[in-house]
């Protein structure tokens, strides 16, 4: 973090009276400039009850960041756990960068809260010294309480805070170094979010209700790209309840009801023609070959070590390719907004609520200071809430029809309008010794890319996420990795672990090619691989090989299996987290059984071991589906697939027992949201090959 | 527009609707009971299971007309202050992620209870199949299917 933030970043004050205020900015990896430094989250301290309050402007999906981020602050603050209370806040031009992703929650909150806990804590002890004319380093600050042992007086934070207020916030406060000091980090909390998330109280988008709330339902373009030609509404305005029809944008038509029912009918009974533009034609089958075709085109290099092509020796190849998958979360998209003429207000399940509040400006004329944008709970993300339609949809209906109201798509529109994780084209090669041994691996990626279809700039010619999600980590003496950088119509989206899944699929499988190859374990040439204690291309081989023997050993790796039961192992870096998975499989009717995955992470001190287990337990579930068995289609320039049936996701009859490890680690945390996806489907397919001899290089499994 | 009167979480509600519309849609808009959710709209999923005279149904799939008379339950009338067993379960094992599919999790594995009070874990599995969670918590769910039951947590 840039110095200047360390003395910018906090402010305090008294909230009207209510106790101690301190504000913070939490930054984010897609945060602007040091210049726009402005608190994003605060910790309220209550006087005279002590409740503490802090209010994050990270998006609950699931992942847990309602009570992980908190429990990193209450750390230092030496916080009572039970008086923590969360409050979400709403985007704001006040505030700093406020979105969700890229698992860099926790990862980019760990310092800024950390020093927020102990800032509030220094303030608490300073005023109980003053109160007690006693020295600061006789007092001591534990269970929110102040206590100086000597005359055994204690005093609550809540009786302090509004003393607290009045004193300077220290610049630099002291920060616990060794993680045996840790009362909270590290242990198993309890989420303060589940009572609420099992009695339906919990709200979220699609609950969002105000009064005089109109429901809208949208008919789309079902060609990629496609327009609104001409629509009769006649039979739509005869539905109960319908009053609104009309085109919202170029692809869209609205109609607008008392009831979400009565929109849904009213939308079946719409007659439109559309005018489906250039992609008429577009075919995933037809993507699939174009993008093998565009191999030999130009190429960046993302990483390289040595020279490849000088590289001499026995030489292997092998082509894999991966569809176009959908994040499709359990609640489908929705947002109510609100046009007030001057202003608008949007009540939206986003992991983006600025780029919302500056879309939804943009689509209605106004200053993004007069959009103001609510966050619910969201349910599920995956990477589908940075995108920003619906709350414009919401927005744009809530302006022709001046008066609130609640875009609410189904499934279907959900599974046909999403923004999909790209399909891609992978030829890898490898030179071995005349030992077996790979001395020199190529990697050629190709696939289009999510940065350059969205607009954002190019770096160095190539898309720089794409470079950082196809990390490799094995120190071969000569290794290529390069990136084709192509486009295609079809929209595209960050899903959870974004390019990792692609590259770590295509590297892992041939990983495990090149073992059997050479009659070598797999796990011992991966080891092989990682041998010396070094930095390849940004990972530690070491921290791999930990995560590596943690889950071989947690798996029983090399050890007698149950009869017909096989085993397939995989590791990958990424979003700075190691990740290595053991997947145990029999074959049924020539499918794979899915019987147990064993998972260990490092992603440095752990803060909550009970969210990180619900992490990996959901990264492997959700990797299952699209490595078995969901992919997106594309034909005559409509999605193919349009609800559960034909794109269906991992089931309880088709879930394995998941057993989550991770290395003790005293490194600052990363992140585990994405880490566990990439590893899962390479794993799956190398105890295929353990089990059949068969080779898979196309994902679905079961297509 | 034809008035049906719907007996919910042991009150007698009265509500004028098309008799086409989806029972989900009752709760949901018209009675205001937001628990229930909306997931594929097409019995695919479970998010919107509620219980008509105790058994699980898909409330998207269920016409308003089809219930008029019947007993119907919805997570917000499973207990009197979210202490159902299995409610109780759910917190313990710390279940949800992003939760949104949970109630209709709840609502299935209460009618599976209602049923079979000693589910095996084969009879958990058939039983709880229908219902989809994208967060993966499927082990955590059966988990608390057993705690509920008192059954004790085999591995």
């Amino acid at each position: 973090m840039n110095p200047l933030s360390r003395r910018d970043f906090l402010t305090a004050g008294v909230a009207a009276g209510a106790g101690l205020v301190i504000g913070f900015y939490l930054p984010h990896k897609f945060s602007g400039s040091a210049e726009t430094f402005a608190p994003n989250a605060y910790l309220k301290i209550a006087s005279p009850d002590g409740k503490i309050t802090v209010m994050l402007t990270r998006s609950e999906m699931g992942q847990g960041v309602s009570t992980s981020l908190p429990m990193i602050l209450a750390e230092e603050l030496e916080a009572d756990w039970k008086q923590i209370t969360i409050e979400q806040a709403g985007a704001s031009s006040l505030y700093g960068d406020q979105s969700t992703g890229g698992s860099a929650s926790v990862r980019t909150t760990w310092d800024p809260l950390r020093r927020a806990g102990a800032s509030a804590r220094e303030m608490l002890i300073g005023a109980a010294a003053i109160e007690w004319g006693v020295p600061r380093s006789a007092c001591k600050a534990e269970n929110s309480a102040v206590v100086h042992s000597a005359s055994n007086r204690r005093l609550t934070y809540g009786q302090l805070a509004l003393k607290a207020a009045a004193l300077p916030v220290p610049a630099d406060p002291p920060l616990k170094k060794d993680a045996k000091e840790y009362k909270i980090i590290g242990q198993p909390v309890p989420r303060l979010d589940t009572a609420p998330k099992v009695t339906g109280a919990a709200g979220y988008g699609i609950d969002f209700r105000l009064p005089e709330m109109k429901y809208a339902a949208l008919e789309r373009c079902p060609v990629i790209g496609g327009k609104v030609g001409s629509f009769d509404d006649q039979q739509s305005k005869k539905v109960t309840g319908v009053g609104f029809v009309g085109k919202i944008g170029d692809s869209a038509i609205a109609v607008v009801a008392d009831s979400v029912w009565g929109a849904m009918e009213g939308r079946r009974a719409l007659a439109v023609s559309w005018d489906e533009g250039p992609n008429r034609d577009l075919d995933s089958a037809a993507i699939l070959v174009s993008l093998k075709k565009s191999a030999s085109g130009r190429a960046v290099t993302l990483y390289s070590a040595g020279d490849v092509a000088k590289v001499s020796g026995r030489r292997v190849e092998a082509e894999y390719q991966l569809p176009f998958m959908a994040h499709a979360p359990m609640e489908p998209g929705n947002s109510v907004a609100h046009f007030r003429g001057s202003n608008c207000e949007i009540w939206s399940p986003t992991q983006v609520p600025q780029d919302v509040r500056d879309s939804v400006a943009t689509a209605l004329g106004l200053d993004p200071d007069d959009v103001k944008v609510n966050i619910t709970y969201l349910g599920g993300g995956f990477g589908r809430r940075l995108e920003h339609d619906y709350a414009v949809e919401a927005a744009l209906v809530s302006k022709a029809i001046h008066a609130p109201v609640q875009v609410l798509w189904t499934r279907e529109d959900d599974m046909r309008n999403s923004t999909y994780r790209p399909a891609s084209y992978h030829r890898l090669s490898a030179v071995l010794d005349g030992a077996g041994w790979p001395v020199a691996f190529s990697h050629r990626i190709v696939m289009p890319s999510i940065n350059l279809q969205k607009g954002f700039p190019a770096e160095n010619g190539t898309d720089s996420e794409v470079k950082d999600e196809s990390s490799f980590t094995y120190s071969f003496p000569h290794a290529v990795i390069e990136y084709v950088m192509t486009e295609t119509p079809v929209p595209l989206g960050w899903m959870r672990s974004v390019n990792a899944l692609q590259a770590g699929f295509a590297s892992e499988s041939f990983l495990d090619e090149l073992a059997h190859l050479a009659g070598k374990d797999p796990l011992e040439l991966r080891l092989h691989l990682l041998a010396k204690d070094e930095n390849v291309n940004g990972w530690q081989t070491a921290r791999i090989r930990g995560v590596l023997k943690l889950a071989a050993e947690k798996a029983g790796w090399g050890k007698a299996l149950a009869p017909g039961h096989y085993q397939g192992m995989a590791s990958f870096g990424c979003f700075n987290s190691y990740m290595a998975e053991v997947v145990e499989i029999s074959m049924e009717n020539d499918q794979p059984r899915i019987h147990r995955v064993v998972g260990a992470i490092d992603c440095g001190q752990v803060v909550n071991p009970n969210i990180l287990d619900q992490q990996i337990q959901g990264g492997v579930i959700f990797a299952l589906t699209n490595a078995l068995q969901a992919q997106i289609t594309i034909n005559k320039g409509r999605v193919v697939q349009g609800n559960f049936d034909d794109y269906a996701p991992v089931r309880m009859n088709q879930a394995p027992v998941v057993e989550a490890y991770f290395v003790e680690s005293s490194e600052a945390p990363t992140g585990a949201g994405e880490p566990p996806v990439p590893p899962l489907a390479p794993a799956l397919c190398n105890a295929i090959y353990a089990a059949t001899k068969k080779r898979i290089r196309a994902l679905p499994i079961v297509a | 527009m034809p008035a049906f009167t719907l007996q919910v979480n042991g009150g007698e509600r009265r509500v004028e609707v098309s008799p086409n519309t989806p029972l989900l849609w009752v709760l949901r808009d018209t009675l205001q009971l937001t628990g229930t959710k909306f997931g594929c709209g097409a019995g695919l999923c479970g998010a919107c299971t509620v219980h008509v005279d105790g058994a699980a149904r898909r409330s998207c799939s269920t016409l308003v007309s089809q219930v008029a008379g019947k007993n119907i339950t919805t997570i917000e009338g499973l207990s009197a202050n979210g202490l159902h067993p299995l409610q109780r379960a759910w917190i313990a094992e710390d279940v949800p992620q992003c939760g949104y599919c949970q109630v209709g999790q709840i609502m299935q594995a209460a009618a599976l209870l209602t049923k079979t009070p000693q589910p095996s874990d084969d009879q958990i599995t058939e039983a709880m199949s229908g219902n989809i969670c994208r967060c993966g918590t499927y082990e955590r769910i059966r988990r608390a299917i057993h705690r509920a039951a008192g059954q004790g947590l085999p591995r």
